[in-house]
């Protein structure tokens, strides 16, 4: 991968202040393939009996791994925005466990980019949810 | 045969006031995010008062997708309790207030949440209707609109399934 490309793709989500507050972190960028994650946070508690983070929390790492892996494709230029999203939630996120996201953008036309990601905790076996999303092509 | 007055109005607004914020203070990720909610009879609107926080692309500037998409998860998380909690308050038998005095509700649970961005989340104040389209005791399935300046122009709508709580 290009590092001129590597590292306008992590100056761009650096700085997203709504990233940023969630604490997210960039693991590795790859040629439309990027690895994030966010930490356990009792602020981002979504239920209270159970302290499990709030789907909106995991949904928002999951929307900006997909935005960074399909800014991170070999072919695309410039910034892009989710057009649609959707995620599965096959189980509770462990409380007290870091998230972590991977996400793959597996095919880019003229316009659209398409993205999938899986979100983990420690147990990798199972993972917590599943993406799938269509992305703007900029250039 | 005395005919029982109906309650007074201050008294029942008092009673879904407690109830409502006691079921969105009980929720961390809201106060987080900033979320508010405007009640109108069982009507409820949410609003997501702008910070810089909330900002995904600080260039344009615009929301970021994935605040959008918790703004309208816990829009349509409070509509589907808060009919819940509805039916409870109002029954004349009940009253709820077993329900105020609870220390955590139980809540629905996420299985699916979808998002269609359909324009860019201006820096302005934004604004949230769900509407419950099935609730059964097991599943339920919410739409949610949400909308910046103009109510007819809306900036993102999501559909979303729920797995109910359980009574124990």
């Amino acid at each position: 991968m290009l590092e001129k490309k590597k590292k306008a793709v992590e100056d761009f989500f650096a700085v997203l202040p709504y990233s940023k507050s969630l604490g997210m972190k960039i693991d590795f960028i790859g040629d439309g393939e990027v690895g994030m994650s966010m930490p356990y946070d009792k602020k981002l508690i979504g239920d209270p009996k159970t302290e499990v983070i709030h789907g909106g929390a995991v949904f928002s790492l999951l929307d900006t791994c997909c935005g960074a892996a399909a800014m991170s494709h070999p072919d695309q230029k410039g910034p892009t925005a989710t057009i649609d999203l959707r995620i599965d939630y096959m189980r509770p996120a462990t409380p007290k466990q870091k998230i972590k996201a991977v996400a793959t953008c597996y095919n880019l036309t003229k316009n659209v980019a398409f993205v999938r990601a899986v979100a983990l905790d420690e147990n990798e076996e199972k993972p917590v949810a599943m993406a799938a999303g269509a992305f703007v092509t900029g250039g | 045969m005395a005919i029982k007055s109906p309650e007074p109005v201050a008294v029942i607004k008092k009673r879904r006031n407690k109830a409502l914020s006691k079921l969105i203070k009980s929720i961390p990720y809201i106060s987080f995010l900033g979320v508010e909610f405007d009640r109108r009879g069982d009507e409820i609107t949410a609003i997501l008062p702008f910070k810089n926080d909330l900002v995904g692309n600080p260039n344009l500037p615009a929301l970021h997708g994935g605040s959008i998409a918790a703004f309208l998860e816990i829009s349509a998380i409070i509509e589907l309790s808060w009919m819940q909690i509805w039916r409870e308050i109002e029954n004349p038998k009940l009253k709820a207030d077993y329900l105020i005095d609870l220390e955590i509700l139980s809540l629905p649970k996420t299985i699916d949440f979808s998002v269609d961005y359909l324009r860019s989340g201006l820096p302005r104040d934004s604004y949230a209707r769900a509407k419950v389209n099935r609730v059964g005791r097991r599943y339920a399935s919410v739409h949610v609109e949400a909308w910046q300046d103009n109510r007819d122009r809306l900036f993102a709508q999501g559909t979303g399934h729920f797995l109910m709580p359980q009574p124990n």
